[in-house]
């Protein structure tokens, strides 16, 4: 089943080369629907209460090897699988229902990139993990080079997209060496296998855990990307094409910070109690330093770039905190971030439609002829910001309170971060919404077939703050055995028990004195 | 007195006479005015029932000539893969000048000629028959790369490939003749032997012998530092000669190389192993440096075998099994992914003015889709992105040099992968991501410089069968073996096993 999942985009991609120009974008908008049926399918059977792989597979893939086609779900991707599915089909309705060039290929790579993604999430075998986090950036490649646009006075489109290959890919070669290292020394001459399972129970000495923890840890913060890795960001998003960038911003940020939760967590414990403060230390320089560009950025895509590089900071925080509430939080906010950057980068897309510029200082005034599109955009800019009420609320809250009882002085600056997302999230809307309109810029009302693409997505932020337990309850066991394979069980219980009854049906559990 | 039969098997050196005779029946066939233009004909099937007996013998391990060759996995599979692409070499070799103007049967009966040397250097395991094999597979080759007669870079490429090899091959011969004067024996399980009896350290004789042996394979293998000759020689000689020395050379190169250092001077394998080691961290520096900003195609890809030769070169450092075995595989995958390359370069010099520069190819993806795609493979293929055999061929290297304690030679090849992609990838981005328009090849052949000497334009070079079919093939093969290697990784197991088990 989980095999069928990964396939799916896929096998319609291939025959999407073959169909004319005309329907191939219509054709992967239904492959990507039918993706997230079978995505919803597998979320529907479920079972919340385990901790263990579901759906699992697992086969010899190259034996001389020890590469084993594995594939599994558990709390850990499960909603980031849901994600993916849901944010891939508004990237593809939201370019089908715009002339492409080469149509035929834009709409193959993107379901390619989906199935390199998916496979990612869903890979239980460490090889499988590094091929297809590898692999994603193909499919990506293409997509920004040829499609993206080239900048006046800065990089082509090419030359972005190669920085961006080179960036990231420095940290998937040294990981793909980390990983073959963590395998061999934990077989120590016996049956050599990459199962992430496997190498977990057979365990690494410390030594070894230190340099490939940085291996590991490189791939993932350049991925994200962390503060002082991200030199690749501001370029490749500027080039990218929108509809493109909404996919990459919302889904594939996120595989760095899985990435921690499925590998470094359960291999290199020692090495992640060892290294917390050091990640600690990035991850609050990607709140600051990302939160501060995005107040000063006139670009919107930008601003929205920016603003994920703290929110990212936010989700490592949570995770290196070390503790199961932080660590549910962190991925209740990757969900969160994906659904609210994803609509943000659209509304970019149609607002440059309407004006020509992504540039905040030029729109304005749109909300008078737009209320509907400046109600979306109004829903999503609080949910970025974290208003109480939204999910974003609750994730914040509980990374923060995760850090709170790991690391009191972090969890403090951290704080700071949520006070300025208002500040950046506020100044894009009213600049974009308010103020005077600019002459010579038209303001129209978004389009059915926008509203079409944009609609569901803002739909799926107001019910995940009506209801964040769906993701809480299921992904609580699995993160408190993945945080617990750290701590060793020394940890406190979570304190917020997400997924206790008394909290109801929101996540605002009442807190008890201890 | 009595007269003993020796006991020959013929069964063994059948594929070494099966090329013998390929190669007069070919030669002999230029002679022969129907049958002249046959000669691409004859060598195909040459080529083909070479692999044939081959494929049969596959299993063997056993001595040939009194010791002077062995017959196993190893050299099969190492064979096998010349002879592919010598079969590729005939293909795109079709309507190519150089063929022409020196005489298609003399072409291809050189061409044989240089598989048989790499045959026979698969199996040599005496330093005769290995000094024989790599003349025999050198001295065609010189020839070859200055077939080009009416161009002054494939004489210069001829010249300097014939010096440069030359003085390879004096410094491998010398270097024999103090192995021979330390250990007493020209036969490599005798050199192991002599090695062991004496004991190294206290005979400089034998490092002596041992250094410059290795500095003649590296000359042959084209490992920095000795790889200055290999860009020269790659731009200028045809291209189709290029790709058949690109691959198969190494090839054959590298499974003597194997043979040599894991079996003759096993015994002294701590000796060794630093220094090559050192060698192919330099390798992989330079060709990856070296490739950056190279606009010539053929170039770029000279200077990528340097870098690929430092990679393989890991394979050998470890002296273990899965060493061998990665880097048979390694060499296999090589061989498609460079063939893919070197093929779409054959039809994109035919059918534009640009030769093998960069430029040939721009725009290639909305104009021939069929040669871009396979370029494009390639060129993935080999900076080891996945989906592609360069993925697993590295993953394997990478598990061999890990697995001997050489994990700082896999992060040499991490870093080196990461340089290569800015010279791979802007092929590719020069294939699909120029605006289309800035510059349409082909459309204006507006040739600056055009002489008697410039190769004639055939402007539908790019939709014949005998060129789009060999790069669809081959990029095929490198898709196929990223996704399902698991054929290729028990072909090279095999290889592996022979030399170890």
């Amino acid at each position: 089943m989980s095999s069928f999942l990964l396939w799916t985009p896929l096998a319609f991609g291939i025959v999407g080369l073959f169909l004319p120009k005309r329907i191939t974008g219509w054709w992967a908008t239904l492959g990507a629907v039918a993706t997230l049926g079978i995505a919803i399918s597998l979320a529907l059977g479920f079972d919340s209460g385990s901790s263990g792989l579901q759906y699992s597979v697992d086969t010899p893939w190259i034996s001389g090897l020890g590469v084993d086609y594995s594939l599994g779900i558990d709390g850990l991707n499960l909603f980031l699988i849901l994600l993916t599915a849901v944010l891939w089909i508004g990237g593809i309705a939201f370019a089908a229902f715009r002339q492409q060039d080469r149509p035929q290929l834009f709409f193959f790579l993107m379901l390619v990139a989906e199935t390199a993604t998916l496979g990612s999430f869903l890979a239980q075998d460490l090889l499988l993990f590094v091929l297809f986090f590898d692999f994603m950036l193909v499919p990506f490649y293409f997509l920004f080079g040829s499609w993206g646009s080239d900048r006046e006075g800065g990089p082509t489109a090419a030359a972005a997209t190669l920085k961006m290959m080179i960036f990231t890919l420095i940290g998937s070669l040294l990981m793909l060496v980390g990983a073959i290292a963590a395998a061999i020394i934990s077989a120590d001459g016996g049956h050599l296998t990459f199962s992430i399972a496997a190498i977990q129970q057979q365990g690494l000495d410390v030594d070894s855990q230190r340099w490939i923890f940085w291996f590991f840890a490189a791939a993932f913060l350049v991925k994200m990307p962390a503060f002082l890795l991200h030199g690749w960001m501001p370029d490749a998003y500027r080039a990218a094409p929108l509809p493109v960038l909404v996919v990459f911003s919302g889904v594939l940020a996120k595989v760095g910070a899985y990435g921690f939760l499925r590998v470094v967590l359960p291999l290199f414990p020692d090495a992640t109690i060892e290294f917390q403060e050091v990640i600690l230390v990035i991850a609050l320089a990607s709140i600051l330093y990302g939160s501060v560009m995005a107040f000063t950025q006139t670009n919107m895509r930008l601003i929205a770039g920016y603003s994920s590089v703290a929110q990212l900071g936010f989700i490592t925080a949570g995770i290196f905190a070390l503790r199961a509430d932080g660590a549910d939080g962190a991925i209740l906010q990757m969900v969160n971030h994906g659904l609210v950057v994803a609509p943000l980068f659209i509304i970019v897309a149609i607002l440059y439609e309407r004006t020509g510029t992504e540039d905040i200082r030029e729109v304005g005034g749109m909300a008078l002829r737009a209320p509907v599109l400046a109600a979306l955009f109004l829903i999503v800019a609080l949910a970025t910001l974290a208003i109480p009420g939204s999910a974003n609320f609750i994730g914040e809250f509980y990374i923060l309170n995760g850090l709170f009882q790991a690391k009191i002085v972090f969890a403090f600056i951290a704080i700071s971060g949520v006070a300025m997302s208002a500040y950046y999230a506020l100044r894009l809307y009213q600049h974009a919404m308010h103020n005077r309109k600019p002459d010579g810029i038209a303001s129209r009302e978004i389009g059915l077939r926008d509203g079409l693409v944009l609609a569901p997505l803002v739909l799926c932020i107001l019910a995940l703050a009506l209801y964040p337990q769906l993701i809480l309850r299921r992904t609580a066991p699995t993160v408190q055995q993945t945080v617990a394979s750290v701590t060793r069980g020394s940890a406190p219980e979570a304190q917020l028990a997400s997924a206790d009854e008394k909290s109801g049906w929101t996540g605002y559990a009442p807190m008890e004195t201890p | 007195m009595n007269f003993h039969e020796p006991a020959i098997d013929y069964a063994g050196i059948s594929p070494i006479i099966a090329l013998t005779v390929g190669l007069c029946v070919v030669l002999l066939s230029a002679v022969f005015k129907p049958l002249k233009r046959g000669a691409p004909a004859l060598t195909l099937l040459t080529l083909a029932s070479t692999a044939g007996l081959l494929i049969w013998q596959w299993g063997e391990n056993k001595s040939l000539v009194t010791g002077a060759l062995r017959l196993d996995d190893l050299a099969i599979s190492i064979s096998l893969i010349a002879i592919l692409t010598a079969g590729f070499c005939v293909l795109i070799s079709t309507r190519e000048r150089a063929v022409s103007e020196a005489g298609s049967g003399e072409y291809h009966a050189l061409l044989i000629g240089s598989v048989l040397g790499m045959v026979l250097l698969s199996q040599a395991q005496n330093l005769v028959t290995f000094f024989v094999a790599i003349e025999t597979l050198s001295i065609p080759l010189y020839i070859l790369c200055a077939t080009n007669l009416r161009r002054e870079g494939s004489l210069e490429s001829g010249l300097k490939y014939l010096i440069v090899g030359s003085l390879g091959s004096a410094t491998l011969l010398y270097g024999m003749a103090f192995l021979y004067g330390g250990t007493g024996s020209t036969g490599f399980e005798g050199i192991a032997a002599g090695i062991v009896h004496n004991g190294v350290l206290s005979d400089p004789l034998i490092l002596v012998g041992i250094a410059m042996c290795a500095v003649g394979l590296a000359f042959k293998t084209s490992i920095a530092p000795f790889h200055q000759w290999t860009p020269d020689v790659y731009e200028g000689a045809p291209t189709p000669v290029t790709s058949f020395m690109a691959v198969a050379t190494k090839a054959a190169a590298f499974a003597v190389f194997l043979r040599f250092f894991d079996v003759a001077l096993g015994p002294q394998v701590s000796e060794w192993q630093p220094a090559l080691a050192v060698l192919a961290a330099i390798s992989i520096v330079v060709g990856n440096v070296g490739a950056l900003g190279q606009d010539s195609l053929k170039r770029m890809l000279g200077y990528s075998g340097i870098a690929q030769a430092g990679y393989m070169l890991g394979g050998i450092v470890v002296a273990s099994e899965a060493g061998v075995s990665s880097l048979v595989f390694y060499l296999a995958g090589y061989a498609f992914m460079n063939l893919a390359a070197f093929t779409v370069i054959v039809a994109r010099e035919r059918e534009t003015p640009f030769g093998d520069s960069i430029r040939s190819v721009q725009g290639l993806g909305a104009e021939r889709p069929l040669l871009a795609w396979p370029l494009t493979i390639a060129m993935l293929a080999l900076a080891g992105l996945p989906a592609t055999v360069g993925f697993i061929g590295k993953l394997y290297l990478i598990e061999a040099l890990v697995e001997g304690d050489y994990t700082w030679l896999a992060v040499f090849i991490a870093v080196g992968t990461m340089i290569s992609l800015a010279y791979y990838l802007r092929v590719v981005a020069a294939m699909w991501m120029r605006p289309e328009g800035a510059s349409a090849p082909g459309a204006t052949p507006a040739i600056a410089g055009a002489s008697p000497e410039a190769d004639p334009i055939d402007p539908e070079a790019g939709r014949r069968w005998y060129l789009v079919g060999p790069a669809l093939l081959a990029a095929a093969a490198t898709v196929f073996f990223g996704i399902v290697p698991q054929p290729l990784v028990e072909f090279a197991e095999h290889a592996g096993a022979s030399l170890f088990g």
